[in-house]
């Protein structure tokens, strides 16, 4: 299927005002779910399904990449029966070493482009980096979008580089991260989540984790809105990633309650939701693991990532 | 109109965990009673999610307490001192609620001061004292150092409220570990009035957590905590101890009874309690002729 490159229209940003106050009690309801023995065991199976395994530091080596493929792939062999995670996540530089030490599983290779985390550069550029990512066999791409133009007014520009990424990721998914942190306002973070999902985003993510606040539950509610006003319209359907921050098992349980509870149980699968996180994973598995032997962990013996 | 009586204001006990006094996670209570069977006072029933919490607030300070020069830990413990004797009255109070005599509860207070400025004065010491330079058949310096285990489960002992928890406490972090006490379940207002010492004496939170509640219940769940590293506990059913050192013995948990009998005493006190809670590390260092000819430095 070849994507023909949408038009921008700036209808899609008519919508009603985000009542802040509306959001934040709604998402405080799904942190009163009572999630109990088998729920809560399938629930932690399933976000450890779904987390994107993200190392993204100046510092990484292909050494640091191959063993947190390692740990993608051999979670916690003590525990039998665990899943894998849905991804790895990297800078464009380490696509080809994060490939070829996921050979042979299902793990997919998402890579980070366009400038990341800043995106402060032209679009040649963030193409070109695109491009790369996506040749060395990057099975999704994490880009950003331009903060300062979106603050800026200039949607159309944000809207057409979006489209202009989409086109070059071929048939690579494409999550699009709006760096909520930095906008401010739910009603932009609306505005902003609307716009990547017409100019063609597979995803839309919350952050980059470089910035604080990164994902929040309102904030991602208000992006599971957009998602599923989306869907009502025209009936596609758009993936979730809120990432950064949530490192707790618990806070993922309420993730995936507010997922349920917003868009459905379609929803609740790896290819149309996904935890940006890093250590996120040891959580839930010291979590399996209590609930398995019965007893409290420790950090200790569980891999260092 | 008839005028009205005062109410009194009751104090609500709470656990004191990572440097906060939160109530139990599962919101129950139970009653304390003094000797005559009156209800004095209620306190947390804590549950297995508050051993939790408090091993998990216990293992976040560990690292900077342990990393703190002995000699400012020994500052810290000689600061509790001082702030526990400020607050003589109010504890002396308590103590005479639950039963003791006037003079027991200043005893047992005075007694309860002067261990923790005794091991005050062993933070920046026992190091030296158990530390070894070894006789090795190679180019090596060979070093034996005493080093803290990390997270210390302990059981307080019964009929000593205040010197008991003290007595557990101050060679525990005094060696750099941090703790879980679970307070005496007959008398455990003292303990979580000491807390409020801590709380004002320099120690970080996290460094020391109290809870309240039944021992029976909470025992298995501190014993079978991995991210405890050790347990102490005083005079336990024959069967109960087996237990605690079953359990602990699958992840290598370092278990101790001490002797409630000792605690009043002269024997109550000594730098072995510090040297239970430590690990020997060993290190080998290669011997170069430093500064001289050839020297790599």
């Amino acid at each position: 299927m070849t994507f023909k490159k949408p038009v921008f229209n700036a209808q899609i940003l008519n919508h009603p005002p985000v009542e802040q106050t509306g959001v934040e009690e709604r998402t405080v309801r799904f942190t009163k779910r009572s999630i109990k023995g088998p729920s809560k065991m399938q629930g932690l199976l399933m976000v450890l399904s779904m987390i994107d395994l993200t190392t993204l530091e100046g510092k990484d080596t292909p050494g640091k990449v191959n063993q947190l493929c390692t740990k993608a792939v051999h979670l916690h062999d003590q525990v039998p029966g665990l899943p894998t995670v849905a991804a790895i996540c990297v800078y464009p530089s380490m696509v080809s070493i994060a490939k070829k030490a996921l050979k042979g599983s299902s793990i997919k290779v998402a890579s980070v482009a366009t400038a990341f985390p800043s995106g402060q550069t032209s679009l040649r550029i963030k193409l070109a980096d695109t491009r790369l990512a996506v040749e060395d066999g990057a099975d999704e791409v994490d880009m950003v979008i331009s903060r300062g133009k979106f603050l800026a007014g200039e949607y159309a520009y944000v809207f057409d580089e979006i489209a202009s990424v989409k086109e070059v990721c071929g048939t690579a998914r494409l999550k699009v991260i709006l760096e909520t942190g930095e906008l401010g306002t739910l009603d932009q973070v609306r505005k902003a989540s609307s716009i990547a999902i017409a100019a063609g985003a597979d995803f839309i993510k919350t952050s980059t984790g470089k910035i604080q606040p990164a994902a929040t539950l309102p904030v991602t509610l208000v992006m599971l809105e957009t998602i599923r006003d989306h869907y009502h319209k025209t009936g596609k359907k758009v993936g979730m990633k809120p990432a950064g921050g949530i490192s707790k098992s618990k806070l993922a349980l309420h993730y995936l309650v507010m997922v349920k509870e917003t868009l459905g149980d379609v929803w609740l699968d790896k290819h149309w939701f996904r935890f940006g996180a890093s250590s996120l994973a040891n959580d839930v598995l010291m979590q399996v693991a209590k609930e398995t032997m019965g007893n409290y962990q420790s950090p200790a013996y569980f891999s260092i990532d | 109109m008839a005028k009205q009586s005062r109410l009194e204001v009751w104090k609500t006990y709470k656990n004191y965990v990572g440097g906060q006094f939160p109530r139990t996670e599962s919101g129950r209570s139970y009653a304390v009673k003094n000797a005559m069977g009156k209800t004095i006072a209620n306190v947390c029933q804590s549950s297995r999610k508050d051993v939790r919490d408090g091993v998990s607030a216990a293992r976040s300070a560990w690292s900077a307490w342990n990393n703190r020069s002995g000699f400012n830990r020994g500052q810290i413990l000689y600061r509790i001192a001082e702030m526990l004797e400020g607050r003589k009255k109010q504890l002396s109070d308590l103590l005479v609620t639950q039963g003791y005599t006037a003079a027991a509860a200043t005893q047992e207070i005075n007694r309860s001061t002067d261990r923790l400025i005794y091991y005050a004065g062993w933070c920046d010491k026992y190091q030296s004292l158990f530390s070894a330079v070894n006789p090795v058949a190679s180019a090596h310096y060979n070093f034996s150092v005493p080093e803290s285990m990390g997270v210390v489960g302990m059981l307080a002992p019964a009929n000593a409220s205040l010197l008991g928890v003290v007595s557990l406490m101050a060679p525990c972090i005094a060696g750099g570990n941090t703790c879980l006490i679970l307070a005496d379940q007959e008398k455990p207002l003292a303990a979580v009035s000491f807390a409020e010492v801590l709380h004002s004496a320099d120690v970080p939170g996290g460094v020391v957590n109290i809870l309240t509640g039944y021992q029976q219940e909470l025992i298995d769940w501190i014993s079978s905590h991995v991210d405890v590293n050790a347990m102490v506990c005083f005079d336990q059913e024959k069967a109960d101890w087996q237990k605690i050192q079953e359990i602990g013995a699958g992840h290598i948990k370092r278990t101790f009874q001490w002797n409630a009998k000792q605690l009043a005493t002269a024997a109550g006190q000594s730098p072995y309690f510090i040297m239970d809670l430590q690990e020997i590390k060993t290190t080998w260092h290669p011997i170069q002729t430093i500064g001289g000819k050839g020297g790599a430095y």
